[in-house]
């Protein structure tokens, strides 16, 4: 067995030769460019964790804005049903307000009419009492050349027209 | 013996120096460049390349960038499953001992031979998998010195231990602490020599039995040369797994200095 029949001969030179070249890859490799190739690795690690959560802060942002929209949409929604009841109950007040004025008036109209029309017709009631006093005279006359009186034809006449 | 005896399993963890340079040394100790310190510099290199096409820094990576990442990533989570957040500052040292023993590992298993050339894997000599696994127990020990003092100790009494016990148990939880470096080290150079003198013997099986004749060729070479397929897919397997379990313990280990129980 070469390791132990060739020990003597060689272990300095082993040992020597082995400190050297794993001097060189601890110093030089493991020292000076490990913490580099890891250090790229952590600060890609870093990155992608900050953007992670850079995303989900702009997420949060996003729903808060969201939440805060459907807030203020509701909001108006009352606001704006508010305005729209105060209108309809302003303008069902004007409507009442000019349909009694209307009334009103139309009631009014309607008296004065009626009174006109209840003057005509006594108008021409009274002519038609005086007419008919008039032929009530010339007939008496006629038939019995009494000449009746005015007042007697009136009364005669109030009396015919009132039994109808 | 004398048929079998062309073809040595063992040889492939034979230790040559190259480039001449047998008598190189440093303070009196032999530093030859050997075909193992050729491996481990080639390790480092394919590492080192293997980490530059991370450094792009991109935000959007692209697939070599997404691959060292994952590694890395790998390792930290490793490391924060087993330690929590105070285990990130371990990732430079867990992340160059694992690739380190992967590549290792995989480069002893490319098929080089095919080219003439002779693969060789460090981690299957425990003089490379000692220094390794006394590295990581070492820095155990200081972590735990370091962050706790001499409270350390009271790593050897596991929590609700009745008074009377403490003297057994002590012992038994500081041999179990000592044997710690031994088990990192050993476990890796045993499944590499195993892995590797398994299929050597495999494929001495099919050299000797084609050359014993075309009945045994076809019968107990193709075999062997169908279980060698099997096995080899297995040792990559074995390869990743032996790095990741040194990796694994290590954090383990690590997580008992930072956090004792």
């Amino acid at each position: 067995m070469p390791q132990i029949a060739q020990i003597a001969e060689t272990y300095s030179s082993q040992i020597f030769w082995l400190l050297l070249t794993f001097g060189f890859v601890f110093f030089v490799i493991g020292l000076g460019m490990v913490p580099k190739v890891q250090g790229t690795a952590d600060a890609r690690d870093a990155k992608i964790t900050g953007d992670l959560d850079a995303a989900k802060a702009a997420f949060a942002r996003a729903d808060d804005a969201e939440a805060d929209y459907r807030v203020r949409d509701a909001e108006s929604r009352v606001a704006a049903q508010a305005v729209m009841a105060r209108a309809k109950a302003d303008a069902a007040k004007a409507s009442e307000a000019k349909l009694a004025a209307a009334d009103a008036e139309v009631a009014s109209k309607i008296a004065a009419a009626e009174a006109r029309i209840q003057a005509a017709s006594n108008a021409a009631l009274a002519e038609i009492e005086t007419v008919a006093a008039e032929a009530a005279r010339d007939m008496v006359a006629r038939i019995s050349g009494v000449d009746a009186s005015e007042d007697a034809a009136r009364n005669a006449v109030k009396a015919a027209l009132a039994h109808g | 013996m004398a048929e079998s005896g062309k073809i040595d399993p063992m040889h492939q963890f034979a230790i040559e120096p190259l480039f001449g340079t047998d008598h190189l040394s440093l303070g009196g100790f032999n530093i030859a460049f050997t075909n193992s310190a050729l491996y481990m510099v080639l390790a480092a290199v394919v590492l080192w390349i293997f980490v530059i096409g991370g450094l792009k820094r991109e935000l959007v990576p692209g697939r070599w960038q997404m691959a060292v990442e994952y590694m890395t990533g790998f390792i930290k989570n490793l490391l924060i499953a087993n330690i929590g957040d105070n285990g990130r500052k371990y990732i430079p040292y867990v992340f160059s001992l694992f690739m380190f023993i992967l590549l290792a590992n995989l480069l002893g298993l490319l098929p080089l031979g095919l080219f003439g050339l002779h693969p060789f894997t460090f981690t299957s000599h425990f003089t490379a998998t000692g220094v390794l696994a006394i590295m990581s127990f070492s820095i155990v020990l200081i972590v735990g010195f370091w962050k706790h003092g001499l409270h350390f100790f009271s790593l050897f009494v596991p929590h609700g231990t009745p008074l009377p016990m403490i003297p057994v148990i002590f012992p038994i939880e500081l041999i179990s602490f000592m044997v710690r470096p031994f088990s990192l080290g050993l476990r890796l150079f045993v499944a590499m020599t195993a892995g590797h003198v398994l299929l050597k013997v495999l494929a001495g099986f099919v050299i000797n039995s084609a050359n014993a004749g075309v009945g045994y060729g076809l019968t107990v070479g193709s075999a062997s040369f169908v279980l060698m397929i099997g096995i080899s897919a297995l040792e990559v397997l074995v390869a990743v797994i032996q790095a990741y379990v040194f990796a694994l313990l290590t954090s383990v280990y690590l997580n008992d200095a930072e956090n004792l129980h």
